[in-house]
This record gives C-alpha cells, structure tokens and sequence, in this order.
C-alpha cells in the first residue's frame, strides 16, 4: 500500500531518492537538542490558535457600551478591541480556552527559546559552520518578543495600554528621531487613533509571523546542511553524525513532544488563568493601577527603567538623551549586539576558524563559560530588580533600599559569578566529575608488565584551541 | 412610662460613663505611652487624637492596626486585633468623645457595581491594584484589600490611615462610597477567576513563574525522558 | 514489485507497551468525543482545557511509548559531507564575474544601477509618510490649557477650592477637552500653605495651597495616580506624587522636582487660580512640556 502512494509520487515528482534519504536522516538524540523544538511546536499552536482568535477580535478604537455578561464593566464605554476580547472570554464557548491557550504558548515560546539559546551558548553550537543559523535565531528572538508585546496590546486593556504608553516614551527617547517616528506610527500624539491598531493588528497576524515563518524555514535549512552538532562519546567524532534515523524512532518522539506541548499548553488554557481583561478594565491614559508588568521575556526592560537613575543629559536646548532611551533602547541593543557579536568575537580572540561539530560541554571552555554566566547573570539581575516592588510587597524588605543595593550590585556581581564559573569549570575538568553527582570514576587496564593504565581519551580536548587559557 | 424611661436614663448614665471611664482606663493603659495621657500627642511619637473620632478609633482597633507593632516598622500594619469586641467599644467611644467623625454608615448594597468599578480604578488602583491586592507607593505598602469590611473601607476612604490621601464627601459622595465598597466585596473578594486559577491577580510575574517552573520543568521532564543522555 | 532488503534491525516489541499505546489512544479518544458535549452544554473552561490537554496527554504518552518502546531501536552512524567546495566557489565567482568583460563603463553603469534601485526603493517607501503627522514634532508642545480654562473633577463637575481638603488627591481635566489627550488630565492636590517650597517664578500658582500637575509622567508616559500624605508627619515620609510603572517620585511642595526614581524632568506643574464663583481655573500654560521627554524638549 505504502509501496503504491510512493511509487505515484516518485514517478511524479522524481524525489524517491529524497525521501529514502530523509527517512534515514540521523538525529543526535540528546535531550538538550530538543528545546529548539519545543519552541517549533509552540509556535505552531500560536498560530493555529491566534487564526482562530481572528475570527472574533475587532481591531478598532470605536468606542462602545457594553452589553455583556461581565458585570462590572456594564454600560462601561470602551473600545470595539476590548469589547471583542470580553466577548472572547465571556461570550463565546471556547473563546476563553483558545485566548489562554495563545497566550500561555507565547509564554512558554519565549522561555523554550531561552533555554535554547542558554544551550546553543554555553555548547558553542554558534562556531563554524553554524552562525548563519545563530543570527537567524537571535533574530527570531528579538521577533517573538515583540510579537508577544504586540499582541497583549492589542486588547487595549488597562495593563497593556500602560504598556503601550511607555513603548511610545522609549521611541520618543531616540534621539533626533524618536518623537518624529513615534507620531509616524501611532498616527500622532499617544493615545493615538485606530489606526494604530490596524498596524498592530496587521503586524502581529500577518507581518512579523510571516518574518518568523521565514527565518524558520531559513534556520531549519541550514541546520540540515551544516546536520545538527553532537556531544563526543565512544563512536561520535568530529566527522560523522551518531543518533537515531528521523523513521521510525525520531518521528515518534518528536511528535510526542508536539503533543506534550500542546497538552501542557491546553491544560495551562484550561486551568490556569492568564491575563484576564476584565479584570483590568479598559485603557485610559488618565488612569494606572499599581503593580503593572509586562509579560515575562520583557522583564529585563522593565528592571533597566526601574534601576536608572534620572540622568537626562541636555545639549544646548534639547534634551540628548531622555531617560527612557537607557532602559528601553539602549540596554536591548547592548544586550542583543553582544549575542550577535560574540561568535565574531569569539573567534578572534581564540583564532580558531575551523569547524566544530562536536560540542562543548561548558566546562570545556571556561573562558566562554565565564563571559556566559557574567553577562547572563547582569542581565538575570537587573530582570529580577523589576519585580522588587512585589517583593517589598511579599517580603516587607523597602523598595527603595532594594532599587539602591541592585543599583551598586549590577555590575559587580556579574563579575564575581564569572570568576565563580571559571573556577568550577576548571575544578570539573580536572577531575572530571559530574557536576551534579560527583566524580564517576575512571577505567583503567591492566597493562602486559603488570601496571595498570587509564584507559579512554582524556576529555575537555575537541579539536582546535578551545577559550581555556 | 415617663417614670420607666427615667429608670432606664438613670441605669443607663453609669454604664456609659462607666463605658467612658472604662475606655479611659484601657487608654491609659495601652495608648497613652504613645498619644499621652490627655490624647493630645506626644512630639515625635504619637499624634494628638482630639478631633480623630469614634470612626479612627474603630478603624484602628478593628484592624488591629493599633497598638502599633513598631517591630514591623513604620507603617501601621492589618493583624489580629490586640482587643476584644467590648473593650473595642469602651476605646472608640471614649476616642469619640474627645470629638471628630463617628463610624461611618455604609450600604455597599446601594451601589452600583460598574461605578464602584470606574471609581475604583480613578481613585484606588494605583496604590492598591486594579483587583485589590496591595501595592507600593515609595516607603509604604498600600495593603490589599481581602479582610477589609464595608465600614473599615469607608473609614479608611475618609481618613486617609498612614500615608493615604483623604477623599472627603465633596470628591467621593456616599453613593459612590457604596459602590466602592460594594466593588470591594464582590470583586476584590469573590475575583471572577473564569480562566482557572487567579495566581493572585496580579498579572505576569506569577504567570512568568507557572511559565518556567510548572510548563517549564514538566517540559523538561518530558525532553529528558525522550531524549537520550551524554554517552558514556 | 522487488523483494526490498531489511533495512531495520530485528526487534521484538514489548507486549506490555503495545498495550499501553493502545490503552492510552482509546483513552485519548474518549477524552476528545467527550469534549464535544461539554463544549455544547456550555461548560467551565476548566472543564474544556482539561478534556483537551488529556486527550493529548494521551496522545503524547502513545507517541513516546511507541517511539521508545514499540518500534526498533537503532542507532545510526553516517558520514557528514564535506562543507568546503573551494574549487566550485571559486568557478562560480569568475563566472559571474566574466560577465561584465565585454562592458567598458562597467563601474559607471553599477554607480546608476545602484543609484536607480535604491531611489525606486525609496520612492516605493515615501506613501509611508501619510502614516502619521510625522513632521510636526511641534504638535507635541500643543496645551489643552490656557489661562482661565476650568478644572473639572472625574464626573465632569467644576472643581471648587474650598471643596478640596488639605492631603486629598483629586484626579482632575481640562474642561471641554477629549480626556485621551496627555495634555488634558491633572493630578490636584493641596498641602498646608507653610509648607510649600515653590521656585521663586511660580508665586501664586497655588492659592490656598492647591497644587495642580500634569497627570502624566515626565519619564515614560504613566498617568501619575498614587499621592502619599503623611496623617501624622513626624514618623514617615513627606508629601509626594508617585508613579506606579517605575515610581518616579515628585515633590509637590517644590514644584514637582523629582526626589527618586529614573524620571529626569520634574512634573509639569499648572497654575491655578480661584474664580469669583470659588471654582478652580487655569491661570497660565503648564511649567514645561507634557509627557514622555524627547529630543525637542527644552526644560524649564
């Protein structure tokens, strides 16, 4: 049966060669590899479920009075947006389930390419030949973390119309052009008109899931030419691939971990509640409610507007640098240029230009290990110094007191973290223990005069000069 | 008749100087070390309770906001309180007596829901959270507002406790305190959770922490049980 | 049809994990038919996510199941191929290259060519500038406030002086203006006389101490909602104007200078003046820009 589809496609399309190959396309299985997947699979959810939350949400700033079963906002005027995503929530059945659903994967989309991209730096999957899928990927990062803003303000609710209010201020920080593209997109001075919600709106389903689309399909490709890198083990090397064949090991797997995203992202839907609107109420830009946050993955932005100081330079009769620009444009060009920048960097500073197909385990570069776990833990910082009125809240500890010890912290803790990390990477190679559990012991071999020698090749040596001096 | 409400006066006379001079004692024991023996303050200390009335006597005591706890710090802060009902009583109506505002009367039933939630976000949120559930203002934690009764918000509304402002009848009428209250006790005490579990009301830090630790970790879990380990 | 080889290795499935996947697909699918009436009888999300998320729970336990235990395990070896094709690069670029032999004003034809597509490009870009007033940054500066415009509270009604008591926060509007615009909302509040501490330039601007400031803040565009007033003053921090995004604090006393937090401009502060009827009117335009700073934002 099978036998009869393939041969019509083959004598169709010729591709019988294609097919046999891909089938038996090796994989190499470590569990590590698959958090770039779990992202995929997010993404997938988000879009079927963002189609479907297009057929009832409204994009317009019409004002309204609502009718609806939410009491509390009865008789209340709001926009036609916000309207529908009560309506979503409220009155359609499903309405609630898939809106949560989307807006847990965006969630769970942005952690899962966190922890990839966490594993993609500190293994040194980035090095030769793989950096055009590395800035693919940071690309694509920098996109979902707009798209997820994009979209929880499109809801044009209390929390994200603050949101959008202060996305405006960081454009209008640029300087020379900020105010001039500020009244470009939103159409004129914040609120703006509908209008700008027809461009968000038209951005997030249409232009940036497109843009990701593409990057992806880009990202896929070249990982299939340059075939995905491995750890070194007993028969893995430099110049071959070992793991399991795509048919039928792999394709099993990796649909069950589809289908474990999509349970957990429907069971999150379902029973835990995200953002809920209504009980915001709608936007207006006379009115904030306290305790106002972004959406996780934009913590970091919000801890950097938190912990800069009031510096406002002026040169002549304007303003040079209003105070936003630090936090919200400048520190995410600095985060995101050093991403971009250290594959570069990285290999002028080792001079090694060949191939890596085989990973680092991060002990094995305690040098990258090091400049990994510092600038993480600054920027790790300075997200956590965001929540810290909810900790004062939590924990009583004063929030000005708080701001002033991560203001004196943030640049010296990632030091000490850096140096920290060299030093148990160092420790770790030398006696090759695992981190966790502890040394694991050596093999050795009696040897024909009666000695007994280690037996295996010493590791933390792949080929090429590695950052270890 | 008129010789059986005369009884009544003249039985009724000690018990509410009695009740004054009980309250009196239980200041003098409790209160004065801070607000002086004569109520009239202490520099630096504890302020001059002349003009307070019976209604921030009740708010305090109820709340168990006084005695203050100087452990906790600064601010006055909700717990058990330090007396029960009839001493409560003996101490609010001698504060009473020394003159102010009485307990408010409050109807939370009288209101209108939708105002109470617009009046809400205009004159609370932005210290107490859209929902109620406490917040920051720089050297404060505007509480949340779970435990508080219809007469506690009122009082609170008209006083303006710690560092609170004070919203006097000309800016929130009673109508409108109504419906505050009223969003008080049917939103911020029973939140319309219809998405599954609230996680506090508070928005994406508890949502970024089910996020990494619940999805997270089970996702995790499920990738490690895929996935094959490091060979050996 | 050929007798194909064996490809896979030999490989007995376990009887108990047939039975699992098969347990786990019948169960998955009992999950899924029952969604369907819930879903119709209205239920709880709860109720919805929950059928849902087991249905591919199920699933997922089927899938890994199989692929771990069901079908055979092998593990493969392959060859990567070579990723350096020097001697094909190297043709590739010469012949295209080569195509310009012939051409004498080769350098001068790619300039125009260079010079055509990126103007057709940007011609192409310039229907964008319709997107928004995006030349006149000087609309920015525009003020709902002119001397004797009325303040009016939350419900549309004046406000009157002698109705705001020492320590009370009124939010509070131009009158007539569209309360969207960042220019019209205020933030009123008043503080005992003695205690003000105006810049000399701005005597007058709070009779009786009522004190009226621009609503939004000056560092990222938040309505400022949250007034702290000490009840009694000895014990805890002075009077101040907080914002609730990243609690940019300003001194109402003084003008609205900034006493912490990351705002680099203080709160426009409005002059108020009290009418013959009591009510509470503008008496002047606002001590500098409203809003977010930007470029053209000349403090004062």
């Amino acid at each position: 049966m099978i036998y009869r589809v393939v041969r019509y496609v083959d004598t169709r399309t010729g591709q019988a060669p294609v097919l046999k190959k891909l089938l038996r396309y090796v994989f190499p299985d470590h569990w590590s590899f698959l958090l770039g997947e779990i992202a995929l699979y997010c993404f997938v959810i988000l879009v079927g479920t963002g189609i479907y939350l297009t057929f009832f949400f409204d994009p317009s700033t019409q004002q309204t009075i609502y009718h609806g079963a939410y009491e509390p906002l009865r008789g209340r005027e709001m926009s036609e947006a916000y309207r529908s995503v009560l309506d979503i929530s409220y009155r359609y059945k499903a309405g609630l389930l898939i809106r949560q659903t989307h807006h847990w994967a965006a969630d769970i989309f942005l952690v899962a390419i966190t922890l990839h991209v966490l594993r993609v730096f500190f293994t040194g999957a980035f090095r030769k030949p793989r950096e055009l899928t590395y800035y693919v990927g940071v690309l694509m990062l920098a996109l979902a973390m707009l798209e997820g803003f994009a979209g929880y303000s499109l809801g044009d609710d209390l929390l994200s119309g603050m949101g959008l209010a202060i996305a405006y201020s960081v454009l209008m920080s640029l300087p020379f052009l900020g105010a001039n593209l500020a009244l470009l997109i939103w159409h004129g001075p914040f609120p703006g008109t509908t209008e700008f919600f027809s461009r968000l709106y038209i951005a997030h389903v249409l232009l940036v899931p497109i843009a990701i689309a593409v990057l992806l399909s880009i990202h896929l490709v070249t990982i299939v030419f340059t075939h995905h890198t491995q750890f070194r083990g007993p028969r893995a090397r430099e110049e071959n691939v070992v793991g399991t064949p795509l048919w039928p090991g792999y394709l099993f797997r990796s649909l069950g971990l589809g289908l474990s995203v999509a349970a957990v992202l429907f069971l999150l839907g379902g029973l835990v509640q995200i953002n809920p609107v209504w009980e915001w109420g709608p936007f207006e830009p006379s009115q904030s409610t306290n305790g106002a946050q972004p959406d996780w993955y934009l913590g970091w932005l919000i801890g950097a507007l938190r912990l800069m100081p009031g510096w406002e330079p002026h040169i002549g009769h304007y303003t040079l640098i209003p105070n936003a620009f630090w936090g919200g444009a400048f520190f995410p060009t600095v985060v995101f240029g050093f991403l971009f920048v250290w594959p570069t960097l990285e290999r002028r500073i080792t001079g090694d230009h060949g191939y890596h197909h085989l990973l680092d385990r991060p002990r094995d570069a305690p040098w990258r290990t090091a400049v990994g776990v510092g600038f993480f833990t600054w920027v790790g910082m300075i997200f956590f110094a965001g929540s810290s009125d909810r900790v004062f809240v939590q924990t009583n500890i004063d929030y000005e007191s708080q701001i002033h010890v991560y203001q004196a912290l943030v640049f010296v803790l990632p030091f000490v973290a850096a140096f920290v990390a060299k030093r148990v990477c160092e420790q770790l190679l030398r006696s090759e223990a695992h981190p966790l559990r502890g040394p694991g012991g050596g093999r050795v071999r009696r040897t024909p005069g009666g000695g007994f020698e280690a037996v295996g090749e010493p590791r933390g040596q792949s080929s090429g000069r590695t950052l270890s001096e | 008749m008129r010789r059986l409400a005369l009884v009544v006066l003249l039985l009724a006379l000690p018990a509410t100087a009695s009740a004054q001079s009980s309250g009196r004692q239980l200041f003098l024991e409790g209160c004065a070390s801070c607000h002086g023996f004569d109520a009239r303050g202490i520099a630096e200390i504890g302020p001059d309770l002349h003009g307070a009335g019976a209604s921030a006597a009740d708010f305090y005591l109820r709340t168990g906001r006084m005695p203050l706890d100087v452990a906790t710090g600064e601010q006055p802060l909700r717990s058990e309180p330090a007396y029960d009902e009839s001493d409560i009583r003996a101490l609010v109506h001698y504060v009473g007596s020394l003159g102010g505002p009485s307990v408010p009367d409050v109807h939370p039933e009288r209101g209108d829901l939708p105002e109470g939630q617009q009046a809400f976000t205009t004159y609370c949120a932005g210290c107490h959270q859209i929902m109620g559930e406490g917040g920051v203002v720089t050297g404060a934690v505007p509480p949340p507002l779970k435990d508080a009764t219809p007469t506690q918000i009122a009082e609170a509304v008209r006083i303006g406790p710690y560092l609170m402002p004070a919203f006097d009848e000309h800016e929130i009428d009673r109508r409108t305190l109504d419906s505050i209250a009223l969003y008080v006790q049917r939103v911020v005490k029973h939140p319309p959770d219809r998405g599954g579990w609230g996680l506090g009301h508070v928005g994406p830090i508890p949502e970024g922490m089910v996020a990494w630790l619940l999805a997270g970790g089970a996702l995790l879990v499920v990738a490690r049980l895929i996935g094959e380990r490091m060979e050996r | 049809m050929r007798e194909a080889p064996r490809l896979l290795p030999r490989w007995r499935a376990s009887r108990w994990a047939e039975l699992a996947v098969l347990w786990a697909l019948l169960l998955a699918a009992a999950a899924a038919a029952a969604f369907i009436p819930v879903y119709a009888l209205g239920a709880d999300t709860q109720w919805l996510g929950l059928l849902l998320g087991v249905a591919f729970a199920l699933l997922a336990l089927g899938s890994i199941v199989t692929g771990k235990a069901l079908v055979p395990q092998e593990q493969r070896e392959e060859e990567r191929r070579s990723l350096d094709h020097d001697r094909d690069d190297l043709d590739i670029a010469v012949y295209v290259q080569e195509a310009d032999k012939g051409i004498t004003r080769g350098r001068l034809l790619k300039s125009a060519a260079g010079v055509a597509g990126l103007t057709v490009v940007g011609a192409l870009l310039v229907p964008l500038a319709s997107c928004g007033p995006f030349l006149d940054v000087e609309q920015l500066r525009r003020m709902a406030w002119r001397r004797g415009r009325r303040l009016v509270d939350d419900a549309g009604r004046p406000l009157r002086a002698d109705e705001i008591a020492v320590g009370a926060m009124v939010p509070a509007f131009a009158e007539g203006v569209d309360r969207k615009r960042l220019d019209a909302s205020l933030i009123v509040v008043r503080l005992h006389e003695g205690d003000l501490r105006l810049p000399q330039q701005r005597e007058g601007w709070a009779p009786h101490g009522v004190l009226a400031f621009s609503k939004i803040c000056t560092h990222a565009g938040c309505a400022v909602s949250m007034f702290r007033y000490p009840l009694f003053s000895p014990k805890v921090p002075k009077p101040a104007l907080v914002c609730p995004c990243h609690y940019s604090t300003f001194d109402p006393a003084r003008g609205g200078k900034v006493i912490f937090g990351p705002a680099g401009r203080p709160l426009p502060q409005l002059p108020v003046a009290v009418d013959e009827r009591g009510e509470l009117r503008a008496a002047g335009r606002m001590s500098g820009p409203v809003g977010p700073s930007w470029w053209g934002v000349q403090e004062g």
